[in-house]
């Protein structure tokens, strides 16, 4: 089976049912995506697959054979942090940051669908990422600064991947 | 108000040092690492609450060979988790107190085998009666009284207007995102190396010690970047790594444990339930007067901190106001429950929620307005508490109260909600809150915390073992030690987190991290500062009085003689190296009996208000956040952004606790193991919140801070009763305010006395 | 290793069907079927699994002859996006936002709702309402089953072990409007305690052909007849709502909840009508 990982074509061979989350981990060795419940509740795991925003804990990888795909890795292109995850860092959107890698991937797919970042589309948009430390303050205004930012940069980005 | 007029890097709030990492998913978590030739590992566990092991059964069928198996049996050392009491096992080998109980341990190469043999060991319990019930139980951990001018009590009660009620709270699950995490790898010389999500490394140490009889110098533990704890990795990683050790010194291999959600929710401690009863004399002019309060806490199966989350629960019991007289029981008893532990807030949330809840009652009852009530009683500089502390730096009960009641439009929106009609209320309530910060009495005293600084070739790298958790203690360390040496922040580093390499700075707990450890921390700078400072000096030909260090670069007379680099380097090369260790020191005029359970029981406190909005649907008693007001004093912001995570995280966990959380149980068995049926809220769950940290300094804190990391869990669940009190006139003395307990507390007949409450209640009877 | 079969065409699943080997489980999204493989939840029933995710003749959304046609393995997504959809059942629409949060949506299936047949099936009382017809097939042919008689027990459905969920099928009544509400425990990611849907048209001061579907009060996902028949006559619904719920404890809410809060919900709906 092969899968295109942030940009780059990888094969490996593994049983149908092994999960999206296990390969990108244990066969990539991507190990920014992390597993925080096993049963799609917490989005810790979230990836972007063909563009869409899915819980890798619950995708079998034989559905996805060909895919491209998009991990926290993947975002910041060439080591050059993106908006968003600039102004995470200025706002302080991460804490003990477990749930960010998640967070990242989410925002960066509804930055790219333009959508006016009001409070209730932006925490519509990140309600599949679970976050025990920050009280998501500061990851809304994070995704809210970013989308003033760079909000044509960031659809051209998301219609590119 | 701001007290620094400086150039250095404390007061502002610059991105964090692990920041980047974070953001980009190239921090690495314990389960991230790989060690070779590591195995992994699972537990078997009790499935019963109290009982005899007879025997564990193998089953002979399947193929053992290649599973690590350890049982009680295989302990070379104490079979004890070591903590206060030393009353738990590290594997149960004769009783079993709790579900979920560990008894034996198995480790494989192959995960799926591992979870085959799972399936393949049974343990043979004969059950014995659990007890259930912290109420009807006698066996009693630990027990306190508070008593304030006793002799009186008797005549308030008989004189004054008695207001009584009856608060309950129930377990809450810490809920971590990243679940608990251990790899234990053993040594050459018989000793064992620890990784891990902790809190705690130095705990995890001591035990270790104990069960594998090893000296100090054959365990090393190393806290690994960790994806939250607030309490739940306090304790609880002992018994993790306690397992991994034994299944790696077994093996003769890494084991790597990391607990799959269910097993955590399942088996890991919780913050303890509480029933507390109180009984009060107040003046019909509001005026406090006297305090009997009980409070049962439920510890669990074993001690773990129970003593210590009771005694910081009946310390806050009497709340942050002025009383006349007062006598507080507490105690803290066994269940055949799994042990409870430490959860941000440690036995406080429970009884400011208890104290702010029954406030409520009384404003009530009184008709007096629950704001004036507050302010009228609110603790000021020079009160004493029920201890016999007297407040002398600090304060600042009526100020987070005011700031609140102006931000949020209480006064205001009391009228205009009290005005709704229809299957929508508005209600808006508040509370006060606040907290002691570092350990209570002598406890600093008693551990010795040690934390300093060593030199490097380009700044300085802080050396303590308190651990970055999510809150900041990275990034603050190395703010609070730029500051004293003159550096830039990027020229401090804060060293590894390995108990063989940097001193024991304490446990991450008690909101001690920065104004114990930083204090010492910024002691030890400040020292390491005058020694490079005399020694340059002695390099230019200056005094040692006229050179000073800022951004980086020495200077004497306003002339720059040298960046801090090149002296460090010169240093190094011409006396080696420099390192200055610092020992805690309390402040001289705090002063705490243990015996008599009198003083001062903190060196100083932090104060909050917490006003909430909330919409109460009485077509289906939910109860929706409108708007969340929160005002806390931090004695002085070190880095405003990571203070304000903590007020505003610490929020949502205790909106999490008033609104969601519950754990449901069912003869010792917890009902609900998993994030579907376990809710803590979702960003769509919680409104954008108003936050206004306030700085009061605390005159012996570092900068003027003081512990803020457990205050903002207190507040805000009696704010949200208070406030579904004001939207349908009842008062939900219960913990979560589930819908079921809305509707019930609805179609109660009783109610309080209170004009709106009467209306809203023949109302809702009238619905077809 | 459990084997499964990646189908991407129907003969090549009724191909698979027909064998009918033991332990057969269908996969479509995964966002049901995944939670219980993590959770090594009757791992050892399951002896093989068909992999639908690749059939196109399973996808696709068309209004024809008055009846929207809806593919089985539609995502929640699309319904959300869906032109037909938000034009002639804006209610399925509006719950399919209500379910899961993104990445659910973007993988969970209306199929997938429907052959779960879990009572807190969130579209379930929607299709009760609007007398979906679900139209099944296999190698023995094609049928349709009304909603109303398509959830046999908790869990259970009348497919056959060799059939599948091929297309959910809605007559649109033109007049009628459905309404609904989801009374989740919190405000995404949530199971509901109670949800009911009604359709019914408005005739002068009287509501006909009323439809009520209701969940998480019974062991399947009910269609209320009693308190249809109470509202179309004007009698005392609350009370025929009661002889038609099952309602019981479970760690999300108590019966008596759900019986006083699903009256609730359905007086209020009837009132919006």
């Amino acid at each position: 089976m092969k899968l295109v990982v942030n940009g780059a074509e990888r094969s490996f061979d593994v049983p149908p049912l092994k999960r999206l989350l296990d390969v990108l981990r244990e066969d990539l060795g991507l190990t920014g995506t992390k597993e925080g419940c096993g049963e799609g509740e917490c989005g810790a795991c979230s990836v972007l697959v063909d563009g869409e925003l899915l819980n890798s804990c619950l995708v079998p990888v034989c559905q996805v054979d060909g895919a491209t795909v998009l991990t926290v890795e993947g975002v910041a292109s060439q080591g050059e942090l993106t908006p968003l995850q600039k102004c995470f860092l200025e706002c302080g959107g991460a804490q003990c940051g477990i749930c960010t890698p998640g967070m990242i991937v989410a925002a960066h797919r509804f930055l790219s669908t333009g959508k006016p970042a009001t409070d209730e589309n932006v925490r519509d948009a990140i309600a599949g990422n679970l976050c025990r430390c920050t009280g998501y303050a500061k990851i809304v205004e994070a995704i809210q600064l970013a989308a003033t930012q760079a909000p044509a940069a960031a659809a051209a980005e998301g219609a590119r991947r | 108000m701001r007290v620094l007029e400086h150039q250095g890097v404390v007061g502002r709030s610059p991105p964090r040092k692990d920041g980047a990492d974070k953001v980009t998913g190239r921090a690495k978590y314990l389960d991230d690492l790989g060690f070779e030739g590591q195995i992994f590992g699972r537990t078997v566990r009790s499935q019963v609450p109290h009982g005899r092991i007879r025997r564990i059964v193998w089953d002979e069928a399947f193929d053992w060979s290649d599973v690590v198996r350890v049982t009680a049996a295989d302990i070379p050392g104490e079979n004890v988790v070591h903590l206060i009491e030393d009353d738990q096992p590290m594997l149960a080998h004769d009783l079993v107190r709790h579900r979920e109980e560990p008894i034996a341990l198995l480790a494989c190469a192959d995960r799926e085998k591992l979870e085959e043999a799972l399936l393949r060991v049974r343990v043979e319990i004969d059950e014995l009666e659990p007890l259930l019930d912290p109420l009807a139980s006698t066996r009693v951990f630990k027990s306190y009284r508070i008593e304030q001018a006793p002799e009186g009590l008797l005549q308030a009660f008989s004189s004054g207007r008695v207001v009584e009620g009856t608060y309950r709270v129930g377990h809450q699950e810490q809920m971590y995102i990243e679940p608990q995490a251990i790899a234990a790898v053993p040594r050459p010389d018989g000793g064992v190396t620890i990784y891990g999500s902790m809190q705690c490394p130095f705990y995890i140490h001591r035990a270790l010690q104990r069960l594998l009889k090893l000296d100090d110098a054959q365990v090393a533990v190393i806290q690994v970047v960790t994806g939250g704890g607030f309490g739940g990795k306090e304790d609880y990683p002992s018994v993790l790594a306690g397992h991994a050790a034994l299944l790696a010194r077994k093996a003769g291999r890494p084991v790597k444990m990391v607990y799959k959600r269910e097993e955590d929710i399942a088996a890991t401690t919780k913050r303890h339930p509480a029933i507390m009863k109180y009984r009060t004399a107040v003046a019909e002019d509001g005026t406090l007067v006297a305090l009997e309060a009980e409070i049962v806490m439920d510890g669990g199966a074993y001690v773990t901190l129970s003593p210590v989350v009771a005694s910081r629960g009946v310390l806050h019991a009497a709340g942050a106001y002025r009383w006349q007289h007062a006598r507080i029981d507490c105690r803290v008893v066994q269940t055949h429950t799994p042990p409870n532990g430490a959860f941000r807030g440690f036995g406080v949330p429970q009884t400011l929620f208890a104290v702010e809840s029954h406030m409520e009652r009384i404003a009530a009852e009184l008709r007096i307005d629950p704001l004036e009530l507050r302010r009228k009683n609110a603790l000021r500089l020079g009160d004493v508490l029920p201890t016999g502390q007297k407040l002398v730096s600090s304060v600042s009960a009526r100020e987070v109260l005011d700031a609140v009641a102006a931000r949020s439009g209480y006064l205001r929106k009391r009228k205009e909600y009290a005005a709704d009609e229809g299957a929508r209320r508005r209600g808006i309530g508040l509370s006060l809150s606040f907290h002691g910060a570092g350990f209570t009495g002598s406890g600093e005293v008693k551990l010795k915390p040690r934390a300093g600084v060593e030199l490097t070739a380009r700044g300085a790298r802080v050396l303590s073992i308190s651990t970055d958790i999510g809150q900041g203690t990275i990034t603050v360390f190395s703010q609070m030690a730029a500051d004293a040496l003159g550096l830039l922040l990027d020229d401090l580093e804060v060293a590894e987190n390995d108990t063989s390499r940097v001193p024991d700075s304490g446990p991450t707990v008690a909101s001690r991290t920065i104004m114990v450890v930083g204090g010492t921390i910024t002691k030890a700078a400040q020292a390491m500062a005058r020694i490079l400072q005399t020694y340059v000096a002695e390099v230019h030909g200056v005094q040692a009085a006229e050179v000073s260090c800022e951004r980086g670069i020495f200077s004497a007379q306003g002339r720059a003689l040298a960046p801090f680099a090149a002296i460090a380097k010169r240093y190094l090369s011409e006396r080696g190296p420099l390192t200055v260790i610092e020992n805690y020191r309390h402040p001289p005029d705090v002063h705490f009996d243990d015996a008599a359970y009198r003083g001062d029981a903190y060196p100083c406190y932090g104060w909050a208000a917490t006003a909430v909005e909330v919409e109460v649907d009485l077509d289906t008693y939910q109860v929706s956040l409108l708007d969340v007001v929160t005002a806390t004093d931090v004695g002085l912001a070190i880095h405003p952004v990571l203070a304000e995570g903590q007020v505003e995280g610490g929020t949502v966990q205790a909106l999490g606790y008033a609104l969601l959380e519950e754990h449901v149980w069912s003869q010792g068995k917890l009902l609900n193991t998993r994030m579907q049926n376990y809710l803590i809220p979702t960003a769509l769950d919680v409104p954008r919140m108003q936050t206004t940290l306030l700085e009061n300094p605390y005159p012996q804190g570092p900068y003027g801070a003081k512990g803020i990391g457990e205050l903002p869990m207190d507040g805000p669940a009696p704010a949200v009763v208070a406030a579904v009190l004001h939207a349908t006139g009842k008062l939900v003395p219960e913990l979560p305010l589930s819908p079921d307990r809305v509707m019930r507390a609805m179609e109660e007949r009783a109610s309080p006395a209170s004009p709106v409450a009467q209306r809203r209640s023949a109302e809702h009877g009238r619905r077809p | 290793m459990i084997p499964v079969t990646s189908v991407r065409s129907l003969s090549e699943a009724y191909a698979l069907l027909k064998d009918r080997p033991p332990g057969l489980r269908v996969l479509a999204g995964g966002t049901d079927f995944m939670v219980a493989v993590n959770a090594r939840l009757g791992l050892d029933r399951i002896g093989h699994v068909l992999d639908i995710w690749r059939l196109q003749e399973l996808r696709g959304i068309s209004l024809r002859d008055g009846t929207l046609r809806i593919g089985a393995l539609t995502t929640y997504a699309e319904l959300m996006r869906s032109p037909e959809v938000l034009t002639h059942l804006p209610a399925l629409a509006a719950v399919s936002r209500e379910v899961g949060a993104w990445a659910i949506q973007n993988r969970g299936t209306l199929g997938g709702n429907v052959c779960n047949a879990s009572p807190a099936g969130d579209t379930l009382p929607h299709l009760l309402a609007a007398e979906a017809r679900f139209v099944v097939g296999g190698p023995r042919g094609e049928r349709a089953v009304a909603a109303a008689q398509f959830f046999v027990g908790y869990r259970k459905t009348a497919l056959g072990a060799d059939e599948l969920l091929q297309r959910i099928d809605i007559p649109i009544m033109p007049g009628a409007r459905l309404v609904y509400r989801k009374v989740g425990t919190r405000k995404a990611q949530s199971v509901s305690r109670t949800i009911v849907a009604v359709r019914a048209t408005r005739e002068g001061g009287m509501l006909r052909d009323v439809r009520i579907g209701a969940g998480c009060v019974a062991p399947v996902p009910l269609r209320c007849r009693r308190a249809e028949a109470a509202v179309e006559e004007g009698g005392d619904v609350r009370a025929a709502l009661e002889q038609d719920i099952r309602p019981v404890d479970d760690v999300r809410a108590t019966a008596v909840y759900r019986s006083r809060v699903t009256g609730n919900v359905l007086l209020r709906l009837l009132e919006s009508l």
